[in-house]
């Protein structure tokens, strides 16, 4: 029939595109992790090998798992993971202190203000990250402003030292990831019914308790959609650690960069990013089932 | 006494919040402006970094690959995108569905360095040579999804009964789709347009695997810059570029806020009319 026909193009055009340029590049990805690299165009070998030395047919899979191997030795790429997972975990934590007021006092804020209050959260999203993780390099550094102007005050005597440590990569985080976390917190604080808390109130709730008990249980999902919305990229950030962070701070994302751009190995650059993928699963499929869920109850 | 309270503490949380998001943007635009090479001494008003800018010709050069990339891969996503969102709001039930959500979703969260990798894998396994269509193609392919999140929304709250009048009326399901659908989701296509146009704009890392020899970004050519140190150029060039967001970042604003005051009035008058 007509419409079915229609339906069954609407849905193939995005299924085939996604297929083509997500999917299959992940297995290709796959695929590669388990290669030797050469000196060749392309830097890798086959998986399988049609042809045998004697050029006859004589198919031959050939896998290798050295590169698997050498992620789970080698001290660099251990650590590496491990460096990504602290500081994803810390930034999450620190913007969600930072956001959670800010979402809150959005959400409470006239209504009349609320679409520009979330305008100027959306802004700076809007605006490139690259961009942004510059304008901090002015701010951090030994002659910086920020040393400037603490000096100035008379706060401290000689210049704080923020710059290519691990605290330049989390304020890096926390600043850009931030909308990331305010956005899905105000949209969970803003429905919330203010009478629930007068009803604690009555109750003899003092407002620190009604807080706790309350307001924040309720505002979980947003809880929950903002921290995955920050942790899971932020393990695999690059640009941030690569700019702000000094050579000491190994993150996952720098290190996959190096060993494809710098050591051209894209066999091990598959074989991080196919451990990567597997260590952000369960999140990433936490968030889709949570935006999978919302999606059918805004449907409702 | 108990709200007045509370809401100096709420006016202090967004004092800081705001400002802990702003104040870096617009220390890095007054420094654009700064007479002296040093980024951190002011040295009086100029714009002469700006004028730099116009004569340095691989800037040039980048900032017009970076607009063509922008423009085809917005529009293709798009495209592509609103086919996408309307699965999503629309046939909840088809075979292979979760394996469609979770395509739409990934793209969202999944760290940059994999995706650009995925991709420029694919790009040597098919032999396609690295440079414009290959950027754009990766650009179409992860800012689709968020048009797609972008269309779903906006068709959740959609009044169906439209549609239904007009094929009850002996539109096309084609023709009604044209006619009514698009036309009441079209805010969403502009916003999802101007999304994707910026998320091009700004992409350093998924640009830096897809693209060739002959293809050097904007944000490619400023990152090999900023690795060499902070410089006003880079501040004149980020002013324009976060000029050039804002206004439509502000434009995508207005048209949804401008279409929902619409909506509300078409729907009081239709109540009025009852």
């Amino acid at each position: 029939m007509n419409t079915s026909w229609g339906k069954r193009l609407v849905i193939a055009a995005p299924y085939l595109w996604l297929g083509l340029f997500f999917l299959i590049p992940f297995l290709i990805v796959l695929k590669l992790s388990f290669a030797e690299v050469v000196l060749a165009r392309p830097p890798y070998t086959p998986l399988i090998e049609w042809l045998n030395a004697a050029g006859q047919f004589a198919p031959k899979l050939r896998v290798n798992f050295a590169n698997y191997l050498l992620l789970l030795s080698d001290d660099l790429y251990i650590r590496s993971f491990l460096i990504s997972l602290r500081i994803a975990f810390f930034a999450t934590l620190i913007a969600l202190a930072v956001g959670y007021p800010l979402a809150y006092a959005m959400a409470r804020a006239p209504e009349s203000w609320r679409a520009i209050l979330v305008m100027l959260v959306i802004l700076p999203f809007w605006t490139s990250f690259l961009i942004r993780v510059y304008a901090w390099i002015g701010i951090l550094k030994n002659e910086g402003l920020l040393n400037a102007a603490l000096m100035a005050v008379g706060i401290i005597s000689k210049p704080l030292v923020i710059m290519n440590t691990d605290w330049a990569v989390y304020i890096g985080i926390v600043y850009s990831y931030l909308p990331f976390m305010v956005l899905p917190l105000y949209a969970a604080l803003e429905k919330q019914d203010p009478s629930l808390l007068e009803a604690a109130a009555d109750l003899g709730a003092p407002p620190w308790k009604a807080f706790w008990t309350v307001t924040v249980p309720l505002s979980l999902p947003g809880i929950v959609a903002g921290s995955l919305l920050v942790f899971i990229p932020a393990v695999g950030e690059f640009v941030i650690p690569d700019i702000l962070g000094g050579s000491g701070t190994l993150m996952i994302g720098k290190t996959l960069w190096a060993e494809f751009f710098n050591n051209r190995d894209w066999p091990l650059a598959s074989a991080i990013a196919v451990v990567l993928l597997v260590v952000l699963v369960v999140p990433i499929v936490w968030f889709q089932r949570q935006q999978a869920a919302r999606a059918v109850e805004d449907g409702r | 006494m108990n709200a007045s309270r509370l809401s100096t503490v709420n006016i202090v949380a967004l004092t800081i919040g705001f400002a802990f998001l702003y104040v870096p943007i617009l220390i890095l635009i007054v420094f654009s402006f700064n007479e002296s090479r040093l980024v951190t001494v002011w040295a009086g008003f100029s714009t002469k970094w700006y004028a730099a800018l116009l004569e340095n010709r691989q800037i040039m050069d980048a900032a017009w690959i970076t607009l063509r990339v922008a423009i085809v891969s917005a529009t293709v996503a798009t495209i592509i995108g609103t086919l996408a969102g309307l699965t999503l709001a629309r046939f909840v039930r088809f075979r292979g569905r979760t394996l469609f959500t979770g395509m739409i979703y990934a793209p969202l969260v999944m760290p940059e360095v994999i995706t650009g990798l995925a991709l420029l894998l694919l790009f040597v396994a098919l032999d396609w040579d690295r440079g414009y269509w290959t950027v754009t193609l990766a650009h179409a392919t992860f800012s689709m999804a968020y048009v797609a999140v972008i269309v779903q929304s906006r068709l959740v709250g959609f009044d169906r009964s439209l549609e239904e009048a007009a094929m009850d009326l002996g539109a096309t399901p084609l023709r009604t789709f044209f006619a009514v659908t698009l036309t009441l989701i079209a805010p969403a296509l502009i916003a999802g347009w101007l999304l994707a146009f910026t998320l091009s704009l700004d992409d350093l890392v998924i640009a830096s695997f897809a693209s060739g020899p002959g293809a050097t970004t904007l944000p490619m050519r400023i990152y090999s810059q900023v690795r060499l140190g902070v410089t006003p150029e880079i501040n004149a060039i980020s002013t324009i570029l976060i000029a050039i967001v804002a206004c439509g970042a502000v434009a995508a604003t207005l048209v949804q806020k401008r279409s929902l005051v619409l909506r509300r009035r078409a729907e009081a008058a239709a109540r009025a009319d009852v």
